[in-house]
C-alpha cells in the first residue's frame, strides 16, 4: 500500500501534487478533464483586496521551452471571490488553497481575515513574488526585513496553514526562507517566475505591454530545483517546490531535492490531464523503487 | 458545452496555396455539437521552439463523417510542424472552445475576411445556408490570387466577392475598401468578420457609423485556451476578459476598438 499523503503543518493532503496558483482558475475551468477531488490540493488565482484588470495586451510571450507571462494579478477582488467563487469550490473533495496578494500590508491583512472564516479553505499562500505590478508583489519579497515583516503581520491575522510563496529574483533565497519561517510561516513555495524579457528585433520592440514579465516553464527547472535545495537544507519547515514541473519525473526531483510537494504550473496550459498523470506517475516511481511514503523520498538524494 | 481533449486521426493534409493547408481530423467517437466560430487547440510536441498548443478556428464539419477541418497558414515553426502531418498521423486536441458566432439572425448577411480569417467562414456560411435558409455574401480578401485557399468552396453557400492587394484576381485593395463594406453595407443585418486587427477595426467603425450590428473573430495570442491563464486578454466595456472563453467572437459593441 503506498501512502502519498503529507502534512503541511496543520494541512494534511491526500498526494503531494498541487495546481499552482495563476495555472488553474479556480479548478472549475478544469472540472471537464480532470477528477479535482484526485489533486493534492488547488491553489486558486491571486486575489487581492480590490478588483483588478491587470496589465494590457499582450501579457504573454512563448519563449524556448517556456513562457514570459506578465498578467499582472487581474482578478476581481476578496469580496468576488467570497460570494461568487467560493460557494462554487468549497465542496470539492480536495484542499481550496488562496494565494494572497496587494500592495500594502494592511490589504493583505483585510484579506487574510476575510479568508479567516472561510470554513473550507484551509491555507493560504502569501504571494510576496509577483513580478508584475507596479506596488507591493515582489518588492515585499526581495528583503529579508520586508518580507518578515509581511509574514508577521499575516501570522497574527491569520490563524491556518500560511504559506509564504518565494521570489527566485534575489540574490540569496535561502536567507529570505530563513526569515518567513522565524516570522511564524508555516511552510514556503517556490519558486514564482524568474523576471525576463523578450524583444521582437524587427519591430525594435519589445513584445510584453510591460516590457519585463515573468518566465515560467522547463526552462526554469534547474533554477527552482537548486533553490529547492538550498532552503530544504536552510529551513526547517516544510517546502513545497515548483518551476517547470512538466512530468512525474520532474516532481520526484522536486522531492529528493527536499519538497515535501509539489505544484504544477504552467504544464497545466499544455495539458489540463497533467496534474492527475503526474500523481499516477509518482505512484509508478514508488513501486519500482519500493518505497511505500512518499515522506521517505523527500530530501532522500543520493550524493 | 463540455470540452473535450482528444487524440484525432489526420484523414488528410491538402496543400492549398503556398502558405495554406487545410487538415482533415477524424474522431473515433461522434463529434460534440459545434458552433461556428468556435476553436481548437492543437498540441505541437517535441518541436524546437514550440511550447504551447496553437489554436485553430473550426473551418467545416462533416457530423456524417465525424470529421471537421482546420485551414491553416504557415505563420512559424508550429504551424510549419503542423504541414508536415501526414494521413494517419494523430493530433492531441482540446475541443470545442469558446463562444460561437450569434447564429439566430435573418436577413442579408455578410462574411468578411482577410488572411487566415477566412477560416471560421466556411463552417458559418455553411451553417447559415443550412440551419436558417440564408446565402451570405461573402467577401475574401487576400494578398494575391495565388494565396487564396480554396475560395470555390464558399460559392455553394452564397454570393462571393474577391478582394486582393496587388489586384491579380476580384478588386484591387484591402478587404475593407471594397464597396460592399464602403458603400452597400446598408443592406445587410450582421456583418461578421475574422481577420488582422487593422481589418477588424475598421469594419467595427463602419458597423458603428451606419448601425450595422457586428461580430468579429479575434485571434489574440493565448497559452491555455480554457481561460485559466489569462494571457489573452481583450479590453472591453467590462474590462479585460478572455478572448478564449468570453470569445474568439466578440460584438464590436463590447470591445473598446482604438
Amino acid at each position: 500500500m503506498i501512502d502519498l499523503s503529507i502534512k503541511i503543518s496543520g494541512l494534511r493532503l491526500k498526494n503531494p501534487v498541487m495546481v499552482a496558483s495563476g495555472t488553474f482558475g479556480y479548478g472549475l475551468e478544469f472540472a471537464d478533464f480532470v477528477a479535482l477531488s484526485e489533486l493534492g490540493a488547488i491553489i486558486v488565482k491571486g486575489t487581492t483586496l480590490e478588483p483588478r484588470q491587470g496589465n494590457p495586451y499582450p501579457r504573454m510571450v512563448e519563449t524556448a521551452s517556456g513562457m514570459l507571462n506578465a498578467v499582472g494579478l487581474q482578478n476581481k477582488g476578496i469580496d468576488y471571490f467570497i460570494a461568487e467563487i467560493y460557494p462554487n469550490i468549497k465542496d470539492f473533495d480536495t484542499a481550496i488553497i488562496v494565494n494572497v496578494s496587494g500592495a500594502k500590508v494592511e490589504d493583505y491583512i483585510k484579506v487574510a481575515e476575510k479568508l479567516n472564516d472561510l470554513e473550507k479553505i484551509p491555507a493560504i499562500e502569501l504571494n510576496i513574488s509577483c513580478p508584475n505590478v507596479k506596488q507591493g508583489g515582489m518588492a515585499f519579497g526581495t528583503s529579508c526585513e520586508s518580507a518578515a515583516e509581511i509574514t508577521g503581520a499575516i501570522r497574527k491575522a491569520y490563524k491556518k496553514t500560511l504559506i509564504v510563496k518565494l521570489s527566485p529574483n534575489v540574490t540569496n533565497i535561502t536567507e529570505i526562507a530563513k526569515a518567513v519561517e522565524d516570522a511564524g510561516a508555516d511552510s514556503v513555495s517556490l519558486i514564482n517566475t524568474l523576471l525576463g524579457m523578450a524583444i521582437d528585433a524587427e519591430k525594435r520592440k519589445p513584445l510584453l505591454s510591460t516590457v519585463t514579465g515573468g518566465l515560467s516553464g522547463p526552462c526554469i527547472k534547474p533554477v527552482a530545483l537548486r533553490m529547492v535545495w538550498q532552503v530544504a537544507k536552510a529551513v526547517k519547515i516544510p517546502v513545497i517546490g515548483m518551476g517547470g514541473i512538466m512530468n512525474a519525473t520532474d516532481a520526484i526531483e522536486f522531492i529528493l531535492a527536499g519538497a515535501s510537494a509539489v505544484q504544477v504550473g504552467t504544464a497545466n496550459f499544455i495539458d489540463p490531464q497533467v496534474s492527475v498523470k503526474i500523481i499516477d506517475g509518482i505512484k509508478d516511481y514508488m513501486e519500482r523503487h519500493e518505497f511505500s511514503s512518499i515522506n521517505d523520498i523527500v530530501g532522500n538524494l543520493i550524493y | 458545452m463540455k470540452k473535450t481533449i482528444q487524440d484525432l486521426k489526420v484523414l488528410r493534409n491538402k496543400k492549398l496555396t503556398s502558405d495554406f493547408f487545410e487538415l482533415e481530423l477524424k474522431a473515433a467517437e461522434p463529434l460534440p455539437e459545434l458552433y461556428p466560430g468556435q476553436f481548437v487547440q492543437v498540441l505541437i510536441d517535441n518541436v524546437r521552439n514550440v511550447f504551447l498548443r496553437r489554436p485553430f478556428s473550426i473551418h467545416d464539419v462533416n457530423y456524417q463523417q465525424n470529421t471537421f477541418s482546420l485551414l491553416i497558414k504557415l505563420a512559424g515553426p508550429g504551424t510549419r510542424q503542423l504541414s508536415y502531418t501526414e494521413e494517419g498521423d494523430f493530433l492531441n486536441i482540446i475541443y470545442p472552445l469558446g463562444k460561437p458566432f450569434t447564429l439566430d439572425v435573418q436577413g442579408d448577411i455578410l462574411l468578411v475576411g482577410g488572411g487566415c480569417g477566412i477560416a471560421p467562414l466556411l463552417f458559418l456560411a455553411r451553417y447559415l445556408y443550412d440551419n436558417k435558409n440564408i446565402a451570405p455574401d461573402i467577401l475574401i480578401g487576400g494578398k494575391s490570387a495565388d494565396n487564396l485557399p480554396d475560395i470555390d468552396k464558399y460559392k455553394a453557400f452564397g454570393r462571393v466577392f474577391l478582394t486582393t492587394e496587388d489586384g491579380s484576381l476580384g478588386m484591387c485593395g484591402l478587404v475593407s475598401d471594397h464597396t460592399l463594406l464602403q458603400k452597400e453595407c446598408q443592406k445587410y443585418s450582421m456583418l461578421y468578420a475574422c481577420g488582422p486587427e487593422p481589418m477588424l477595426k475598421i469594419i467595427a467603425g463602419i458597423a458603428k457609423e451606419k448601425l450595422i450590428e457586428c461580430e468579429v473573430s479575434l485571434e489574440n495570442l493565448m497559452a491555455c485556451g480554457i481561460g485559466a491563464c489569462l494571457c489573452c486578454v481583450v479590453d472591453t466595456v467590462d474590462g479585460n476578459v478572455c478572448t478564449c472563453t468570453e470569445g474568439p467572437v466578440f460584438n464590436v459593441k463590447r470591445l473598446k476598438f482604438s
